[in-house]
């Protein structure tokens, strides 16, 4: 049995699985169910002044008959007065003492405002604070959420306001509605922030209704757009850990937010540099009880490693994420058809011949069978055809032989230095 | 073996081959997450289903596989001989919906896993100091000296066979339950500590003081006997054989010619009956037919087993009750003597009770006779433990598995009720289960 505990910029929990900000952790009766089922922390509902939400509010994107590939919702912050939060936050914190809670903020760009705030929270026996700059509906038409989360110059100075009186770690969370995510979090970083969290939710419309052409969802037969989350965003939030992960100069802990459903998503963001998860699409698709497979599995993997902590798993790949101009040029790899396994659906042929490089063809074996292999010298080794291939082990990509290596970089240097 | 003899025994290898890869991910990926799932419910030993199959999705397959021993010590059996469609798949939400989550194949493979893999999967509790006999290695008795075990009780269980496992060891085909999955579940138990003494029959090798006076409890899990008579003449002619005995000498590896070109004549319908006439098909009888006094409907064989007979060529007679065996001057069977039968009014079994048709007997010619009516009770062991008994059931207490003697603890076939449809492998590991927590709470408070 590996260790899970984690210190993240000060905040211990027992685990590094916790609930994020919201509908999951709306309130002291739910944030306590999931510690009774092995959820290390939570950040809570997001607080500040009272809003009015509407209904209905969320809509999931199915997919080829699986549901909630994606997940889209018009929810603003809590619509729950604060004292009853903060009455809630602190009997939580009394009975779950080894448990994180992190309270997470949203108030006007204004110094005394986020003072306030802080203050207030810090004194229900919080462990942390999370600064929500990322709620991308809503919030932001009051230059609140991802408004003020989209320049990074009120980024670092509301940072440095809560800094200004917090006493716990605090933690920024990110919107991915940005060009660049370094730049703010660079700018977190520049404000005093412990730590970084990402990604917030992402603009989207989930659909329209073909017979009534309402907005998926509608309110009232109106539509607006929504923050995107689930599985389905899981590729850009994993990108934005990593960019933010391999720049020296954001030099805090990140927690790791976006379509994580499972100990293999987890293990995943944290080979890339988060040292916390945070979940809440798939807590409200399953409830609570996934934690469970997330911290059994996350165990097994680790002993099968032989890692005796999970902090010994952090940042692992962090080394091998790279710019463009750093990977080899000179190195190949080709497919190879494995006939034990092909099925002859012929995906592959018709893949690499109408939108690849037309190497995939037709032969006949000796006793008359028609299958198809790769003609290896055309190949370009884009793995369309393994990507299509529903076959497990049917398409292997082989590496081949390479000269020395030579990146865009060197060969430019190269040129710079002899060519020109 | 010669080439010959082990060619022969290939027929005998376990007919359903592994989920693909593909296939488990598939079907895995079906499965809902229901939340108070039906089919954990449905099942006897409540396995959390949807539980074991998200982790078969995760890929975290030792995890999976603790899930499912976890409530049920002899899986890997049951994932082969349970009769899901009446179980966890036929509650399965699905069935309304689609197709119902196959769910004893996702069991099936991730205990294949295991007994590919042999993780650590459970740990011996901290001796409590407290010893509890167990007789018969069957799945009651094995899945009690698990659960002991892993309460930290001093365990021993006492076999009279040569090998632990009971009828899933013995008794139930190969080609459905391959011998050395029940020795895989018996090695799991062992490694927890669990002392198995083969060999070793209570009442002969064993007296029944040394195990009353010996132990703090005892677990009486003898499951049933060998086949009764049927009680008509003829009986004793060379080619009437015991079922039960006959697939034991199979499973044990003997494999005969002996049938080979023969007919044979199986009497009864359940499950024994069924395994008894597949495997005479397997040794090479020409023609198997099954007869049974009352209609396909009262027939106690489960429908998967049905379906698999009758795939495997194997003739039902329904309505037809033997009367006489017949033999040549040599003692050898000729044929089967049978009356065919009308049914009448439910008897107190639920079933309609068979009525003879008088002046209609026919002859069956056949070579072989298998008996397969069921099983008897040990009652003589029963009483020199002087237990309350009804014709060798064992009376217990439903909630305590607790007989008439306070220390003595019955679970599994020997306290399944006659006339009550076929006993089942996962009922006995369940009533194992019982037993050993109604025991840790009854001997807690003497700790
Ligand atoms: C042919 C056949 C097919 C079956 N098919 C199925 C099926 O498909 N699905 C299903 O769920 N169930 C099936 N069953 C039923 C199932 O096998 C039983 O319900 C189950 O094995 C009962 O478990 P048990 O532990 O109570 O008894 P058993 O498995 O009978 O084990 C009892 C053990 O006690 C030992 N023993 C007896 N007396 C003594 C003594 N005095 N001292 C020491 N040891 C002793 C015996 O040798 C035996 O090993 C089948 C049964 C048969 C006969
Ligand atoms: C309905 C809903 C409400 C949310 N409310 C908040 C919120 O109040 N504060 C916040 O910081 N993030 C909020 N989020 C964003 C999540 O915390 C998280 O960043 C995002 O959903 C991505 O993670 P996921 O893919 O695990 O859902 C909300 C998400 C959803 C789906
Ligand atoms: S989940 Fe369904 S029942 Fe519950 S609040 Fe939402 S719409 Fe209502």
């Amino acid at each position: 049995m590996a260790d899970l505990h984690i210190d993240f910029a000060g905040i211990k929990s027992k685990n590094p699985f916790w609930l994020a900000s919201g509908p999951p952790t709306n309130t002291g009766y739910q944030v306590q169910r999931a510690f009774d089922a092995g959820w290390g922390g939570a950040v809570w509902k997001t607080l500040g002044d009272p809003v009015i939400n509407v209904t209905s509010r969320f809509s999931g994107l199915n997919y080829g008959g699986q549901r909630v590939a994606g997940f889209n919702n018009i929810e603003l912050i809590t619509d729950r007065p604060l004292e009853v939060n903060l009455r809630e936050i602190r009997e939580t914190k009394r009975a779950y003492p080894d448990h994180a809670i992190i309270a997470s903020l949203m108030v006007e760009p204004k110094q005394e405002k986020w003072h306030e705030i802080v203050k207030r929270v810090e004194d229900v026996g919080v462990d942390g604070l999370e600064l929500n700059f990322g709620c991308p509906h809503g919030m932001a038409e009051r230059g609140m959420g991802s408004a003020s989360g989209q320049v990074p110059e009120l980024v670092e100075k509301q940072t440095y306001w809560t800094k200004e009186a917090a006493e716990t770690p605090v933690i920024v969370k990110l919107t991915p509605n940005i060009t660049d995510i370094t730049a703010t979090a660079y700018a977190a970083a520049q404000g005093g922030a412990d730590a970084i969290s990402m990604i917030n939710t992402i603009n989207s419309l989930m659909g329209v209704d073909l017979d009534t052409w309402n907005t998926i969802p509608n309110v009232a037969g109106k539509g607006t757009h929504g923050g995107y989350c689930g599985p389905a965003v899981k590729p850009i939030a994993l990108s934005m850990v990593a960019e933010c992960a391999t720049q020296p100069d954001i030099p805090v802990p990140i927690s790791g937010i976006g379509g994580i459903e499972n100990w293999q998503d987890a293990a995943e963001f944290m080979l890339m540099g988060a040292s916390s998860v945070q979940v809440c699409t798939a807590a409200m698709h399953h409830g609570f009880r996934i934690v469970e497979d997330m911290i059994d599995g996350l165990n097994n993997y680790l002993d099968e490693k032989g890692l005796a902590s999970v902090s010994d798993l952090v940042g692992r790949s962090v080394s091998k994420y790279k710019k463009w101009g750093d990977l080899d040029l000179n190195h190949k790899v080709v497919a190879r058809i494995n006939q034990d396994y092909c099925i002859h659906c012929n995906k592959c042929h018709i893949a690499c011949e109408d939108a690849a490089h037309q190497c995939i063809e037709f032969y006949t074996e000796s006793d008359g069978t028609r299958a198809l292999k790769v003609r290896e010298q055309d190949c370009v080794g884009c793995n369309l055809c393994s990507i299509v291939c529903p076959a497990e082990g049917a398409i292997d990509m082989i590496d081949q032989p390479s000269d020395v290596s030579m990146t865009w970089n060197e060969r430019q240097r190269l040129i710079s230095t002899f060519g020109g | 073996m010669d080439s010959a003899a082990t060619n022969a025994w290939k027929i005998f290898d376990e007919v359903k081959p592994d989920m693909k890869p593909k296939e488990v991910m598939e079907e895995a990926n079906r499965c809902l997450f229901c939340f108070d799932a039906p089919c954990m419910k449905a099942c006897p030993t409540h396995i959390d289903v949807p539980l074991f199959i998200k982790k078969i999705t995760t890929g975290n397959m030792k995890g999976s596989a603790r899930i499912i021993m976890e409530a049920n010590p002899v899986a890997a059996t049951c994932a082969r001989v349970c009769p899901t469609e009446e179980l966890c798949e036929g509650a399965c939400v699905l069935n309304d919906a689609s197709l119902p989550i196959m769910i004893g194949d996702l069991q099936r493979h991730t205990m294949n896993w295991a007994m590919k893999n042999n993780p650590q999967l459970f740990e011996a509790g901290e001796q409590n100091g407290k010893r509890v006999a167990v007789i018969g290695a069957g799945p009651a008795g094995l899945s009690s000296a698990r659960e002991l075990a892993r309460y930290g009780y001093q365990v021993t269980v006492f076999e009279k066979q040569a090998e632990a496992g009971g009828l899933d060891t013995y008794g139930i085909v190969p080609f459905r339950l391959p011998k050395h999955v029940a020795l895989w579940e018996v090695e799991q138990i062992k490694k927890l500590g669990v002392s198995i003494q083969t060999n070793t029959e209570v009442g002969k090798d064993v007296s029944i003081q040394a195990v009353l006076d010996g132990f703090d409890a005892v677990i009486l899990a003898i499951g049933m006997a060998h086949v009764p008579p049927l009680g008509i003449p003829g009986e004793e002619l060379d080619g009437v054989f015991d079922a039960i005995q006959l697939i034991e000498r199979v499973k044990s590896g003997h494999v005969t010619d002996r049938f080979s070109g023969k007919k044979a004549v199986v009497i009864g319908a359940g499950n024994t009956a069924i395994d008894a006439a597949t495997c005479l098909k397997r040794l090479g009888a020409a023609r198997v037919q099954i007869v049974y006094r009352r209609s396909e409907k009262e027939m106690t064989a489960y429908p998967f087993e049905y379906r698999f007979a009758k795939e495997e060529g194997i003739e039902f007679r329904w309505q037809t009750q033997p009367k006489r065996i017949e033999g040549d001057e040599n003692g050898n069977v000729t044929s089967v003597v049978c009356a065919p039968i009308m049914l009448g009014e439910k008897d107190a079994s639920g079933r309609r009770r068979p009525i003879e048709i008088d002046n209609a007997p026919f002859p069956m010619n056949t070579d072989v006779v298998v008996k397969a009516i069921g099983q008897m009770r040990d009652v003589p062991l029963i009483e020199a433990f002087d237990l309350a008994h009804d014709h060798g059931v064992v009376a217990v207490d439903p909630l305590t598995y607790q007989t008439s003697n306070p220390k003595v603890y019955a679970a599994g076939d020997v306290i399944f009720g006659n006339g009550k449809g076929e006993a089942m492998v996962v009922a006995a590991a369940e009533q194992g289960k019982k037993t050993a927590q109604a025991i840790h709470e009854q001997l807690l408070s003497k700790i």
